[in-house]
């Protein structure tokens, strides 16, 4: 009977935020894997069901190749890059005493600053004529590069960028992290005469695991879905100057954009949704076997 | 290894510039191959002691030496020290044979041999069939066994342990500091241990150090220390139940407690601290004595009077007589004290007075 009461009290409590999320998230959810299997999808009407045409129409697109290969640079470069030099700033951060506020506040700026304000700066910096990095490599006599005139060198921006622009709350989770390490740890090893590099791997790095884990797989999902990164840095064309469409850094969130732009024409917002449905398996996919690994190597 | 501690001082300051004196001109010989209890209430300055043995905190003045050895600004790696923390500091992500198998691949002896080691020092302190535990899954006791093998396997100069007991329940307690007893026995390794439960202290040490406010107040063994005290602090600190302490009067080399003679020194006239022993009471018909029982504790093998101070009814004091005794409450007594049982202390600097 008591049980009875609270289980109705509990869900009264919740009532609220579920009523929202029905709303917000779970009707729209629903939403677009039905609007995936619409046929002729325009304005509120379809002519039917299809039930893959809509997946095959989004990996024909001529550009889905490129989105698929810009994504996947993204994850697959910038995160692992980005998790450690994160990691490496974090554990240098907490090793100094002086300045130690003022530099966490500087690498914490970027996480406060809007990603399309960052990339037009970055824009700049990466000019041919006015840019900063130009001007660097003028110094020690280097020609100047064309930043973000071509595909590779572009991809190269991109990416110094995003993981530039990511670290800033990596930093401030493992800066955290490394701060609730019990200190007498850091002692004993002392006493026991271990190396630098072991107190790293086999005390910091495990102690850390849980936050390395977290951060790891939230910058996945994050990367997979990047796209006002790209915006920031080439515009909403999101195409290099001058380049030819196949030297776009279009991604599947862009594409999924770009879909949805030609809702006027029957179809499109459907393919909008089924592109969005194969990332959002992918991502699952992707977060399953990343908590899979973790579990072996995480310690809790 | 003998280690001696020369003029040690410690200051701490903080932020706004206080300095605090932890440690101050401490000067300790400790015998080589002996159990030292570093004994003192918190804050005396006994765990700053030895985390300066240790190297872990630099002295700001005063040297240790390790047999002939100045380690005064050796790193802690270098010393060849083992310690055990207060929460033992136990890796854990590691099991119990990584943890006591770490120290030993820090210097890089070879596997087989770190095995064996590792084992054999699993097997001394009686977890030689927990080694593939996470420390998580030990109870107190247990990992308190896993940080001792840790800091002995390496076969360090010297063990330190900081208040090795304070984290486990009575029993255990009780358990543990025997064993720590025997594995220093067994090793015949030099032990420093810190402790502020002088119980613990007089129990298991061979000599005790006792400290108050940073300073050194007496060493030696527990028994002697418990029988010679030099001055207030050492004999209000050891003893369970505590030592009496009562206002008295010096008067023609004869100890005076509210007007009766109870025994004899050789002080010089004057208002003293007169400490008696809760054991140091003689039930006696002659006795100078005459005092009302309030309370009768029976603990079985003994009995503690609680008894009012005349004149003063807020205070009590506590007497240890035999279980024989059969006292009511209320029931007057008369005694006599133990002339080993009773200290005379100097009001103002607390020295004992023969």
């Amino acid at each position: 009977m008591l049980e009875k009461q609270s289980n109705v009290k509990a869900w009264l409590y919740l009532l609220p935020a579920l009523a929202l999320l029905s709303v917000f998230t779970f009707y729209p959810l629903f939403n677009a894997f039905l609007l995936a299997f619409l046929k002729d999808y325009v304005y509120g009407s379809a002519t039917g069901f299809v039930f893959m045409d809509n997946f095959k129409n989004v990996i024909a697109d001529p550009n889905f190749n490129q989105a698929v290969k810009n994504t996947s640079i993204i994850v697959f470069v910038s995160v692992p890059i980005s998790v450690t030099v994160a990691l490496m700033i974090s554990v240098l951060l907490n090793s100094i005493k002086k300045f130690q506020g003022l530099l966490q506040t500087i690498f914490f700026l970027p996480y406060v600053t809007n990603a399309i304000a960052i990339g037009m700066a970055f824009a700049f910096l990466f000019n041919y004529e006015y840019g900063l990095l130009n001007l660097m490599l003028s110094w020690v006599m280097i020609d100047a590069i064309d930043w973000l005139g071509s595909w590779e060198t572009g991809m190269v921006s991109l990416l110094i960028y995003t993981v530039w622009g990511g670290l800033a709350f990596k930093i401030m989770v493992f800066l955290s992290g490394l701060q609730s390490i019990d200190k007498q740890y850091y002692d004993a090893a002392r006493v026991d005469s271990t190396p630098k590099y072991r107190v790293f791997t086999r005390i910091t790095v495990p102690l850390l695991s849980p936050m390395i884990a977290y951060i790891t797989i939230t910058s996945f999902i994050g990367s997979f879905k990047a796209y006002r990164t790209i915006v920031g840095l080439f515009g909403p064309t999101v195409l290099p100057a001058g380049t030819l469409p196949d030297e776009s850094f279009i991604t599947i969130v862009g594409l999924i954009y770009e879909s949805l732009s030609k809702s006027d024409t029957p179809g499109m917002v459907s393919e909008a949704a089924a592109a969005s449905i194969l990332l959002f398996i992918t991502t699952l996919a992707f977060t399953i076997v990343n908590m899979w690994v973790s579990k072996k190597r995480v310690h809790f | 290894m003998e280690i001696k501690l020369q003029d040690l001082t410690k200051i701490f300051q903080a932020k706004d510039k206080t300095e605090t004196v932890a440690v101050k001109s401490l000067d300790i010989t400790i015998p080589s191959g002996k159990l030292i209890g570093l004994l003192g209430p918190s804050g005396c300055g006994k765990s700053t002691t030895l985390y300066m043995i240790a190297g872990l905190l630099k002295p700001n003045n005063g040297r240790i030496f390790f047999g002939d050895e100045d380690v005064t600004d050796m790193a802690p790696e270098d010393r060849g020290i083992g310690l055990v923390f207060q929460n033992y500091a136990l890796y854990p992500h590691m099991s119990v044979q990584q943890n006591i198998m770490f120290p030993l691949e820090n210097i890089k002896v070879p596997k087989d041999e770190a095995l064996v080691r590792a084992q054999e020092m699993a097997d001394l302190v009686g977890i030689g069939d927990l080694m593939s535990r996470k420390p998580k899954q030990l109870s107190g006791g247990q990992q308190q066994r896993v940080a001792i093998a840790r800091a002995l396997v390496k076969k360090p100069r010297v063990l330190l342990l900081d208040e090795p007991l304070s984290n486990l329940d009575a029993r255990l307690r009780l358990q543990t500091r025997e064993e720590i007893k025997r594995i220093q026995r067994e090793t015949g390794i030099t032990t420093i241990f810190v402790t502020h439960d002088q119980e613990e202290a007089m129990s298991i040490s061979d000599q005790i150090v006792l400290m108050e406010l940073g300073e050194k107040r007496q060493i030696g063994e527990p028994q002697d220390v418990y029988d010679f005290p030099n001055n207030l602090f050492v004999a209000r600190f050891l003893g369970t139940p505590p030592i009496n302490m009562y206002d008295g009067v010096i008067s023609k080399k004869k100890i005076l407690l509210n007007g009766k003679a109870i025994g004899t020194t050789k002080g010089a006239d004057g208002e003293v601290f007169v400490g008696i022993r809760p054991e140091g009471y003689i039930i006696d018909k002659d006795g100078p004595l005459e005092l009302t029982v309030y309370m009768v504790e029976t603990i079985g093998r003994d009995t503690a009077l609680i008894i009012k101070v005349p004149n003063n009814d807020n205070k009590t004091f506590r007497v240890i007589v035999d279980a024989s005794e059969r006292i009511k409450p209320g029931e007057i007594v008369k005694m006599k004290i133990k002339p080993k049982k009773m200290f005379v202390f100097n009001k103002e600097t607390g020295e004992l007075i023969n």
